[in-house]
């Protein structure tokens, strides 16, 4: 069996909750400072202001919280399913086909989804939510095949049905190997969806597309450097998360 | 005789892809409110034997019954719930506290919360861990020992009229054990559960089992039978071998001072003191710790005679108790 997707466990203490939102209040910070040394021309100041800025951001949020959800109400339920036994046997192919998934660039599912079903908000979203899938259906996978055998046996032991021991047992366990798989597909949506704007459905990609196409460095910069400090908010809140949903007592 | 609590009628059971049989042709009853110990060499089918009995795993062949129903045809869950059940790996969930793991079985059948907890702190109280102190740890705060007593508890949470036990004392120190284990024997004179615990501690066994049954490679059955007439007549080689050279000192363990005939009170100075109640083997060992060879006996506060060591040898090991 693979090992989980998983990135370092973090510990909750006061310095590391309070150093990031820290040094992404600076980074804006900077940013804004850069920025308004600036003389804009006019096409510049048709991407930099606030509005429009305001408007990118909203988007792509939008974006990632509509297709996390979606990943995250498909992706779990689905790789508890494929772990019940009368599913067991197709297990191993599946987390092979992920994995090979998994490697499958973002812009490729992208392009061959506007080319294939079309352009708009919806087309991306579905092509984040293909994306996002593959870490939280494994990590499900992963994270519910590998509690130890012995916790089910004591379980099922004691009379406990399939589904309580599910619920109550081998769900709880797995719950920080899914939250690390919703983590990354948390990240993976964030900069995945600056190529949003390729299929017409907005989002700081636009700031950055519009910074290359029209060779506007300061575009390019306020699109790059939001997108950067969205993600690292992103996972900052589902490192949060993790420390407060993981169970106590593992 | 009434229904066996628990019967196996020539049971097998082959694991899917073995070539042997884990357990072949096994029969045997259990009566109610009987302790029966299992013991026998590393993969000779204990642990097989008491997962065919809650159902934890189907036989391959032959049939078994729990208090008269044929298991194969009753609900598993259902049957499971009254069916305490330590597992050999203690398996105590990691993600709940200690009074979560023993309030599991009582949860499921719906006990209000308040009866839950007064259980839970009755048995942790009974298992020697002070309620207070460890009601609220999680198993990884606990030592190999504590789980291991946290286990027993939950075991007995809904108080099932069957307990499965798969070495629930091994990793107990020596006196806690011990202490355990008289508990264990004074509980079990009033609530008389059918109880099954697998044991590699040939000591435990005879302390604790109304009956003793010795498995030999391939879940054969090399007897059956009560402590004392395991000691005293093993069926053959193999089960002489097993309960090994210390029999005859372990049967003394089995017959008490009272059954002896004493000598009256000499009155003598210097003698050890034993109590009628107490095993030959306590008796001896305190008279050796005295450096004599006679013992007052007293029952309470009476002294009733006299025991000498010639009288303890003239004992057959065993007896017929
Ligand atoms: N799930 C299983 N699948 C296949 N074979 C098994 C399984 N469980 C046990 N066995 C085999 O069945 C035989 C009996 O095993 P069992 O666990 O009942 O032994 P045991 O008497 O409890 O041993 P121990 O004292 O080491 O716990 C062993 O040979 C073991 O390898
Ligand atoms: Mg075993």
């Amino acid at each position: 069996m693979t090992t989980p997707t998983q990135p370092l466990p973090r510990r909750i203490t006061p310095a590391n909750v309070l150093v990031t939102p820290l040094v992404l209040l600076a980074a804006l910070g900077a940013l804004f400072w850069y920025l308004s040394g600036l003389e804009l021309d006019d096409i510049e100041r048709r991407s930099i202001n606030a509005d429009t800025i305001l408007t990118h951001l909203w988007e792509h949020v939008e974006l990632v919280a509509v297709s996390s959800v979606l990943v995250i109400v498909i992706a779990v339920p689905l790789g508890v399913l494929l772990t019940r036994p009368a599913l067991r046997l197709v297990t191993p192919p599946l987390l092979g086909l992920a994995n090979i998934g998994q490697a499958i660039p973002s812009i490729g599912i992208l392009v061959l989804l506007a080319v294939t079903v079309g352009i708009g908000f919806d087309k991306a979203v579905l092509a984040l939510v293909a994306l996002a899938m593959l870490p939280v259906l494994r990590n499900t996978m992963i994270g519910v095949s590998t509690v130890d055998k012995s916790l089910i046996d004591a379980a099922r032991g004691m009379g406990l049905t399939r589904t309580t021991v599910l619920l109550r047992v081998e769900l709880p366990l797995a719950v920080p190997v899914i939250l690390a798989g919703v983590r990354i597909a948390l990240i993976l949506n964030v900069s995945s969806a600056t190529l949003a704007t390729y299929t017409n459905a907005g989002g700081l990609g636009t700031l950055i597309a519009t910074g290359v196409t029209l060779n506007r460095l300061p575009v390019l910069i306020t699109g790059s450097v939001l997108t950067a400090v969205l993600a690292l908010t992103v996972d900052w809140l589902a490192g949060l998360a993790e420390a407060a949903l993981r169970p106590r007592g593992i | 005789m009434t229904e066996p609590m628990i019967r196996l009628d020539h049971v097998s059971k082959r694991y899917p892809g073995a070539r042997t049989f884990a357990v072949e042709d096994l029969s045997l009853d259990i009566e109610a409110g009987e302790t029966v110990i299992f013991v026998g060499p590393s993969g000779c089918g204990k642990t097989t034997t008491m997962r065919l009995v809650n159902r934890l795993i189907e036989p391959t062949d032959g049939k078994i019954f729990v208090n008269g129903e044929d298991v194969g045809t009753v609900d598993a869950d259902e049957l499971r719930r009254h069916i305490g059940y330590v597992i050999q790996q203690i398996g105590l969930f990691p993600h709940l506290s200690v009074a979560a793991n023993i309030g599991v079985v009582p949860r499921a059948l719906g006990w209000p919360k308040q009866r839950i907890a007064e259980r839970v702190e009755e048995l942790l109280t009974l298992v020697g861990l002070d309620p207070d102190t460890f009601r609220r740890r999680y198993p990884k705060q606990l030592s190999g020992g504590q789980q291991q007593r946290v286990g027993v508890a939950r075991a007995l949470a809904a108080d099932p009229p069957v307990l499965l036990m798969d070495e629930p004392f091994g990793a107990i120190d020596p006196i806690t054990r011990d202490r355990l284990h008289d508990e264990f024997v004074a509980l079990q004179a009033n609530i008389r559960k059918t109880v099954v615990i697998v044991t590699h501690d040939i000591t435990e066994a005879v302390k604790l089992g109304d009956r003793i049954a010795i498995f030999a490679e391939g879940g054969r059955l090399a007897q059956f039978d009560t402590p004392a007439r395991i000691l005293a007549e093993p069926a053959d080689e193999f089960v002489a071998s097993f309960v090994g050279s210390g029999a005859a000192v372990r049967g003394l363990s089995l017959r008490l001072v009272g059954e002896l005939p004493l000598a009256p009170d000499s009155g003598a100075p210097g003698r050890a003191s034993v109590r009628v109640d107490q095993s030959l083997l306590d008796a001896l060992d305190t008279m050796l710790h005295a450096h004599t060879e006679v013992a007052v006996v007293r029952d309470g506060d009476r002294v009733v005679g006299e025991l000498d060591w010639a009288t303890v040898l003239r004992t057959p090991p065993g007896g017929q108790s």
